[in-house]
């Protein structure tokens, strides 16, 4: 076992894990975040995503030791005060969604996304978002939606600044 | 009280944004694998790596002395009392389906075929004790083609008997429907003045590849077993958990929670279902099997796996004389809950939207070593629109005919509903030109055979096709007597009931079991129409057997046109019920009462009460009518008297890269008729899904299994679910022609876009390279087939012998290993 101290969606945890202990596993079986899911064994579906220190990454290809002093954000950490995050947001407003079960990890990938990009095209959208898997959707609504919610995060629009959450590291 | 408020805008056809999305947006999911008891112990299971073997020995010593490890079990230990599943729609109603065993304890029949099961106080644990355990083998030849599996040199199930399963035969000439197609066709051969084309089509295996892997919990610990699974079929799970199990039905609930998507892979009783009652039981603790995407891969269902031989006939005007269709379809090891139907259904569907005045369709059906395949997005209905929809463009190739007015040509016109086809469905209602005049606007037709002949003219390498599609389908399964004279073992109803609760805020209950269709949205507002009670106001509750008892759940696009109208129908009763507590509080006769907007008005004067005061009056009961209870509640039970026939024209244009091979969807339009809609904000994610996967089976998808069986595309990184760059954008739009068969004049739209898709995509890559000499190019139309077709079109490379090149499509992670099966 090894100790680590993390930060996940705002509350500090400190917890003896296995070695082999994958991230998604310690965020589901440890912390009962299950709004994180594993959708595939090959790191191919990306509905694992999260967030490591504002850059998003596949959960499923972390080690929860990797995470020691770091900061995850999850899905269930992004709406701030009962306001859903523009993501969120544009996920619903586009029926971006079907049964779901890729949603969290889209939208995180959606919004790292945008951290790089601003404000991409519908065909930056799709290339950003390859590594995500959806087998409802047909991918069309979520490139709405991922659009959309560029405009609405743009300072100008909004108020409300993304940062904090939007990956990018600039 | 609450007072009611009136809904903003006509609730019937409103594009409302989903009640369902503010969970599953925030991660507040229920998904099955979420769910933690005290005390649970996981499952994990030991699956063969051979496709054909008898066990002669497992060895599980090593792994019950692990950490954390309660128990490991065999086929042997569990043998006696793991029955059969079940398959509730045979075909073959003369012979005893094979035993479909949950555990194999002497033969396995597929590479993943379950073998041993471990239970553990963690999944880590029991995945480690499942790799400890070594099982001894002596293998059997494996049954892999289906096609030499019909010489029976080696049996798959010896006690059958052979290889081939059923052999089910549809003649309109026997049926009354049209002639002797035999003899149309043989006539046909001999008149100079008629052509016959006959071509092969393959329906390659397919994967259904929904997101959220199965997961199932048992709890044996209440009065009642409760068992929540990642299923479409709750209500179907129950009944044969119970019948299968000798176990007492009201003794057993089962919870579909969230479900993350099903596409008909979850249409199924699965193994694993099975063995977690026999093993939760037998410990008196709960317990939980979560699949890796590896075993979901090699162990649920598959899909399609038919080869087709086709025979269309036709005057050289153009006028289709006969349409034979030859089917073989691989069912795999065994039989699943609609295995042998999956393919057979296709037969009433082949004929399509055209008038053919004779008809004849076989299937013969295969054992084979391989996993089983069942129903998925459309289950027949894609394979047959596939063949009727190629065989149309080869006829207008072989004419040299515009494949558009070939179709039109030989369709059914609008004025000639209700029609029966040469299957023997009667198509209550369609206008299959005017959706395809739309759709060859919005695709602009002329502009883009404007553009083909000219890229052809100047031997671009880039080659421009288009491919059409005018499909029409089965949907809104099923009307019960008629799945009672093809043998099925249930009908095709579905209930619904109405709670009004004493603050006039109403729950629905309906059978159908939603996962990721968008029920609670769409019934909130078939009751907020129907009630004129606030959208806000109406709770769906669904996918639970005990606040939901009845139902046949979600499948076959029937949970608006079957549930819905359960719907509707539970509502009009409520509304009766309301009617004469009205009159007796407005003091007037029932005859001077108008109900809209959720509301009595007394015709003529200024008194009104809403059906949700209505609904306090009656939780109060001080004051009702005597002679009838204090309650609104309503339940009723539909049974369709028909299906309902969705069409549409589909018009695809694909670039061909002659030199790579590689196809790009320039653009894709629509124009789908699935008569009124409750919800096109639903109805368009429904066709946009659909196509996704429709385009899959035609460019990417294919569950490919080596020399021995093994299936080496079992991996996402194998198997090619297409991601965001793989698609293009789609131009979706609709006409509406209502059903006349139900009064909301609703069709289906769940496996439209699937159905239609497949075939405009293959005949639009096609029409690019017909020219250099191509005839044909299987599914999926990868780069490598397409260039190697247009290489030997070119006489640069031999043609290959078809499944030579199989061991191509795999990648390298390998899905399976010799040791310990699936990971």
């Amino acid at each position: 076992m090894t100790r680590i101290t993390v930060m996940v969606d705002g509350v500090s945890y400190v917890d003896d894990v296995e070695p082999r202990t994958l991230l998604v596993h310690y965020l589901r079986e440890s912390l009962g975040k299950t709004g994180t899911v594993v959708g595939c064994d090959t790191s191919n579906c990306g509905a694992c995503t999260v967030h490591l220190d504002g850059r998003s990454v596949k959960s499923c290809s972390v080690f929860a030791v990797q995470v020691d002093g770091s900061e995850i954000a999850t899905i269930e950490g992004l709406a701030r005060d009962g306001q859903l995050h523009p993501m969120q947001q544009a996920f619903h407003d586009n029926h971006a969604l079907q049964c779901g079960f890729c949603t969290p990890g889209m939208i995180m990938q959606a919004i790292d996304l945008l951290g790089d990009d601003p404000d991409p095209d519908a065909d930056s959208v799709r290339a950003g978002l390859e590594g995500n898997l959806c087998r409802c959707t047909g991918y069309q609504n979520i490139v709405r939606a991922v659009l959309d919610a560029a405009q609405k995060m743009k300072p100008a629009v909004s108020a409300r600044q993304p940062s904090t959450i939007a990956g990018g590291g600039s | 009280m609450t007072a009611a408020t009136q809904p903003e805008a006509a609730e019937f056809g409103r594009a409302r944004k989903r009640k369902e999305d503010a969970r599953l947006i925030t991660g507040r999911t229920r998904w099955t694998d979420n769910i933690t008891l005290p005390g649970m112990l996981h499952l994990a299971m030991v699956r063969s790596p051979l496709a054909h073997a008898k066990i002669t020995r497992i060895h599980t010593d090593a792994a019950k002395q692990l950490p954390g490890v309660i128990a490991v079990y065999t086929g042997t230990d569990l043998d006696a009392e793991q029955s059969s599943l079940p398959c509730v729609f045979p075909i073959n109603v003369e012979a005893t389906p094979p035993r479909h065993v949950s555990i194999a304890s002497d033969t396995v029949r597929f590479a993943g075929e379950i073998v041993a099961v471990v239970v553990a106080r963690s999944a880590a644990a029991a995945k480690d004790a499942a790799d400890d355990i070594q099982v001894d083998y002596d293998p059997l030849e494996p049954v892999l083609d289906m096609e030499a599996a019909l010489v029976d040199s080696t049996l798959v199930h010896p006690d059958h008997g052979s290889n081939k399963w059923a052999f089910f035969p549809l003649d309109s000439a026997t049926a009354g429907t049209g002639g002797d197609a035999d003899k149309a066709i043989a006539a046909a051969e001999a008149d100079s003045d008629s052509i016959v084309v006959k071509r092969r089509f393959r329906q390659q295996r397919l994967i259904p590849a929904f997101m959220e892997p199965r997961s199932v919990v048992v709890d044996p610990t209440g009065e009642q077993l409760t068992m929540w699974s990642s299923t479409q079929v709750p209500h179907i799970v129950k009944t044969m958990t119970a019948l299968s199990l000798g176990l007492p039905e009201h003794k057993v609930r089962v919870i579909a929670p969230d479900v993350g998507g099903g596409f008909g892979g979850k249409l199924q009783v699965i193994p694993e279902e099975f063995l977690s009652v026999l093993i939760a039981r037998r410990m008196g603790k709960p317990v939980k099997w979560t699949e890796t995407r590896s075993e979901s891969m090699v162990s649920g269902h598959h899909g399609r796996d038919q080869i087709q031989d086709i025979t269309i006939a036709a005057k050289k005007d153009g006028t289709v004389t006969a349409l034979k269709g030859e089917l073989t379809a691989d069912m795999g090891a065994y039989l699943g809950l609609l295995t042998p139907a999956c393919p057979a259904f296709g037969g009433f569907i082949l004929p399509a939207i055209y008038k053919i005045p004779a008809y004849k369709f076989t299937c013969t059906e295969v054992f084979t070593n391989k996993t089983w395949t069942d129903a998925y997005r459309g289950a027949g209905r894609p394979e047959a629109t596939f063949a009727i929809e190629r065989i149309m463009n080869e006829l207008a190739a072989e004419l040299g005919r515009d494949p558009l007015e070939l179709r039109e040509q030989n369709w059914i016109s609008h004025d000639e509903f209700p029609y029966t086809n040469a299957g023997g469905l009667t198509y209550d209602s369609g206008n299959y030109e005017a959706a395809t005049v739309k759709a060859k606007e919005l695709f602009d037709y002329d502009g883009l055979r404007a553009e083909q002949h000219r890229r052809r003219a100047a031997s671009d390498s880039v080659q421009l096709g288009i491919g059409i599609s005018t499909y029409t389908e089965v949907c809104g399964l099923a009307p019960s007597r008629l799945l009672g004279s093809l043998g099925a073992a249930a009908g095709g109803w579905e209930h619904a009931s109405i709670r009004m609760l004493a603050t006039g805020k109403v729950e629905v209950v309906t059978g159908a079991s939603p996962h990721g269709q968008g029920h609670e949205t769409a019934l909130s507002q078939l009751i907020a129409h129907k009630l004129g009670v606030p959208f806000e106001d109406v709770e769906v509750l669904h996918g639970d057997t005990q606040s939901s008892p009845k139902g046949l759940d979600t499948y076959g696009s029937r949970s608006l046109v079957v549930g819905g109208i359960a719907v509707v129908n539970a509502a009009d009763k409520v509304i009766e019920k309301a009617r004469k507590v009205a009159a007796h509080l407005l003091e007037c006769s029932e005859r001077d009462l108008e109900f809209a907007q959720g509301k009595f008005t007394v015709k003529e004067a200024n008194r009104s009460i809403t059906i949700q005061e209505i609904a306090f009056a009656v939780f109060s009961a001080h004051n009702y009518p005597e002679g009838t209870e204090p309650s609104l509640d309503s339940d009723a039970t539909f049974d369709p008297e028909n299906f309902s026939f969705p069409h549409g024209t589909h018009l695809c244009a694909a670039e061909v890269d002659t030199e790579t091979g590689r196809v790009t969807i320039r653009s894709y339009v629509c124009v789908d008729d699935v008569g009124t809609v409750v919800n096109p904000l639903i109805v368009e994610g429904q066709v946009h899904g659909g196509l996704a996967q429709g385009i899959a089976q035609a460019l990417f998808e294919e569950a490919v299994h080596d020399e021995g069986g093994t299936l080496i595309t079992g991996t996402l990184a194998d198997y090619l679910v297409p991601s965001a760059v793989d698609l293009p954008q789609f131009t979706t739009d609709r006409t509406v022609t209502p059903a006349t068969t139900n009064p909301l004049g609703v069709k289906g739209v769940g496996e439209a876009g699937t159905i239609a898709s497949t075939p405009a995509v293959v005949n639009a890559v096609l029409d690019a390279v017909r020219h250099l000499g191509v005839v044909d190019i299987e599914m999926p139309c990868s780069p490598q087939r397409v260039w190697r077709a247009v290489q030997a079109a070119r006489g640069a490379v031999k043609p290959v012998a078809e499944h030579a090149t199989e061991t191509a499509a795999g990648g390298g992670l390998g899905s399976i290993d010799a040791q310990g099966g699936a990971r």
